[in-house]
């Protein structure tokens, strides 16, 4: 961990010398900074004191201030951190997540921003931190969803990578009849059903009617949602997932995956981290998106983590500034590669890192996901519905019979949830 | 000690008293009239002495359960306007008018039922230990420190042991059914076991703190008493039962009481071992209320507020009884 620390930074703080001939003349910024983050794990955590880096040797005499929160406990914490005297910057989500503390004020408004063309390059990704008309923030990675699989185990039973639904029901039987599971999966912590849901959905009915779905302007008991859940259960009912999925993290199922027990793993692309720290290769590893069902452009699943400037914050020019600075093209590239993120760059001007997966995932978001791109269950849907939502098909992937009684409890909660 | 106490104390404030009543007329004596304090010191020195004391419960406890039954009748997300709405909130948890009770709220209930009634085994459980523990062999103590230690650790470590206990196919006891040939089982996993399971997790430290109140009231019971019995021709059960219970009578309700707070508060192993699921099913009111307000999907203040007081009014139905009962049998003792 230490070596990469001292390579993103030293990378980073290079880059900001680099840039400072290129976009910091104007002029320097003097004053305070206040930046709390969430990027609390070894590599994100390295990354974020890189940028604090690299923004202070542009601006020798501001006066930074950085602190690293736990990225758990900042889901609570953040309300208590933009009541009284908040930071200049803080770290977010993008989409519905943000919905309560723009609707309470607390998030500053920065549609000038994108409009004035401070931010070149963000365009495509705007959309995901537009909130009725306005822009409330600024994100700095993303990350594909998609099926990774053994490529080894594919391999030996012959298989390749599917392209339709069909043909994924028939690589599964071959992998069930091999004595292995298709998909790991732990459901623990629910929000592991919400992707599969996410796709299923996606696929069987359209990107559009996914976020008709989110927005509350669907019945739970619409045939169509129900439809989505019959191609669900056909996986279910072959024996696709691993048995006893909801008492495991979705790191506990990875073992399933590491030791060929299961061959695939519907998952976001952080997970290629933790599979080749547990010893896989790139050789055993691939990945491929998911399936088509119905005759729909692709959706696609790519949370968006971002930045926000509090409304209540003392240093707003400055904290505009290091906005502008992290998702430039440059600083975008350094940060998301390989030995850095390993994500994605939100700037259409930013290079991607060469690794296969993240490679896959661009070309797949940049020229497949037409449909459109979601975020993600739990940050689409209002946050009552996603925890009401998550716990029911948790319940489906163990006990699919009570769907009618699922969806009954779901369409009640979205009434009293929408109105 | 008291009985000396109390009259010195009073032949004080008579003194105090006739002082005061004659310092006009023996002003030669008393050549300051005395201030308003040290005339009323007996009176208000106990007051001054509470203050703090009272203080700080009516800001920390009294105030702000007066707060959550303010907050139970908004709707609020905790960061912007509060919007009155009434008693909607216990209609919606309640079921009360044309909707459906609210099935989490129900589930947590009668979890909350469950852990009551099971919960309880730990204090014949607890006897039981300390009935075994109370003799002299060499040793006894190391064997009694060993049988406390689960209360000791902290109730996550608990949760979390237990967990890897019942874990479905790596976990011991799905190891030790197998020698026996029973089938695998994953309690934490099946919404009609892992309540039970969870109680089970409970039950191991509980019965330790049961244990610890029995033995040292064991070191209370009076050895005339035993052996008057014995000589009567008592022993086994009914030295037990007529005998031995009776003394521990003081060690039983405390234990009962411990135990009855325990159940409903259990909130801990709840979150370590399952986070309330699967789907649900292992919820109770306080783990409910805390996932209503204060969860990662939470944050509906008012509702959680109104869950909060519905916990607290059976639980002061509890604890009203328990005084109740306490002050009856302080009243039948004089």
């Amino acid at each position: 961990m230490h070596s990469i620390l001292k390579t993103s930074c030293a990378a980073v703080a290079a880059l900001g010398m680099a840039a400072t001939a290129a976009f910091a003349e104007g002029h320097q910024l003097t004053g305070d900074l206040k930046i709390t983050s969430d990027m609390s794990n070894p590599a994100p955590r390295a990354v974020m004191e890189g940028l604090v880096a690299g923004f202070q040797e542009l601006h020798p005499d501001l006066n930074i201030e950085l602190t690293v929160v736990d990225r758990e406990a900042w889901k609570t914490q953040i309300r208590n951190a933009l009541g009284a005297n908040p930071p200049d910057v803080v770290n977010w989500y993008a989409a519905n997540r943000m919905g309560p503390y723009v609707d309470a004020g607390l998030f500053e408004d920065i549609s000038d921003m994108y409009a004035n063309g401070d931010l070149p390059g963000l365009d495509a990704v705007q959309g995901a931190l537009t909130l009725d008309g306005k822009q409330y923030g600024v994100p700095y990675t993303y990350y594909q969803w998609g099926m990774y699989y053994r490529e080894d185990i594919f391999n030996e039973l012959g298989l390749s990578e599917p392209v339709t639904f069909d043909e994924e029901i028939a690589n599964c039987q071959v992998i069930v009849d091999s004595g292995r599971a298709c998909y790991a999966i732990g459901t623990k912590f629910l929000w592991t059903a919400g992707g599969w849901f996410d796709y299923m959905n996606m696929r069987t009915n359209g990107f559009d009617f996914h976020m008709q779905l989110a927005r509350g302007e669907v019945e739970w008991t619409d045939p169509r949602v129900r439809e989505t859940f019959a191609n669900w259960r056909k996986l279910i009912d072959m024996g696709g997932f691993i048995a006893d999925h909801q008492s495991y993290s979705w790191q506990e199922a990875l073992n399933f995956m590491i030791d060929g027990e299961a061959t695939s793993y519907l998952m976001g692309n952080f997970a290629v981290a933790a599979m080749r720290e547990a010893g896989l290769t790139d050789e055993q590893i691939d990945f491929y998106q998911f399936p088509l069902i119905g005759d729909f452009p692709q959706g696609e699943d790519a949370p968006t983590d971002t930045f926000h400037i509090p409304s209540g914050a003392e240093n707003k020019e400055n904290a505009r500034a290091f906005l502008q600075y992290v998702t430039s093209a440059n600083v975008q590239t350094e940060i998301n590669s390989g030995d850095a993120l390993g994500q994605l760059p939100i700037n259409a001007e930013s290079g991607v890192d060469a690794d296969e997966f993240l490679e896959q995932g661009f070309a797949m978001l940049s020229t497949n996901a037409k449909g459109g791109v979601a975020q993600f269950f739990d940050r689409d849907f209002p946050a009552e519905m996603a925890s009401v939502g998550m716990e029911g098909l948790q319940e489906f992937m163990v006990f699919p019979d009570n769907l009618d009684d699922i969806l009954a409890r779901l369409e009640e909660a979205r009434q009293r949830i929408y109105q | 000690m008291r009985p000396q106490l109390n009259p010195s104390a009073n032949r004080c404030m008579v003194f105090a008293c006739v002082k005061s009543a004659e310092g006009h007329d023996m002003s030669s004596l008393t050549p300051t009239s005395r201030s308003w304090y040290k005339r009323n010191e007996i009176a208000l020195t106990p007051w001054l002495f509470l203050f703090p004391a009272m203080l700080f419960f009516a800001v920390y406890v009294i105030i702000p359960i007066g707060q959550s039954f303010w907050i139970s009748f908004h709707q609020w997300d905790g960061l912007g306007e509060k919007t009155y709405i009434g008693t909607a909130n216990y209609e919606r948890l309640l079921g009360i008018g044309d909707q459906n009770i609210d099935r989490k709220f129900e589930t947590s209930f009668w979890n909350n039922l469950k852990w009551l009634v099971l919960y309880l085994l730990a204090v014949p459980a607890g006897l039981f230990i300390a009935l075994l523990l109370n003799q002299t062999v060499r040793g006894i103590r190391l064997y009694k420190s060993l049988f406390f230690f689960p209360f000791v650790i902290s109730q996550v470590v608990v949760g979390l042991v237990f967990s890897w206990f019942y874990l479905p196919r790596e976990g011991l006891l799905n190891a030790i059914l197998g020698v026996f040939g029973a089938g695998p089982v994953n309690i934490l996993g099946d919404p009609t076991l892992a309540t039970y399971g969870i109680i089970a997790a409970g039950l191991w430290p509980q019965t330790a703190y049961c244990m610890i109140l029995y033995l040292t009231g064991l070191n209370a019971v009076d050895p005339e008493q035993v052996e008057a019995a014995r000589l009567d021709g008592a022993k086994g059960y009914k030295m037990l039962w007529y005998i031995i219970l009776p003394q521990l009578k003081p060690a039983t309700f405390i234990a009962f009481v411990v135990t009855i707070i325990g159940a409903l508060r259990s909130f801990d192993l709840i979150s370590v071992m399952t986070n309330g699921g699967p789907f649900g099913s292992t919820r109770v009111l306080s783990f409910y209320m805390f996932e209503e307000s204060l969860s990662e999907f939470g944050f509906r203040m008012g509702y959680g507020s109104a869950i909060a007081v519905v916990l607290f009014f059976i639980m002061l139905g509890f604890i009203g009884y328990f005084l109740y009962s306490m002050w009856r049998d302080e009243k039948g003792a004089r």
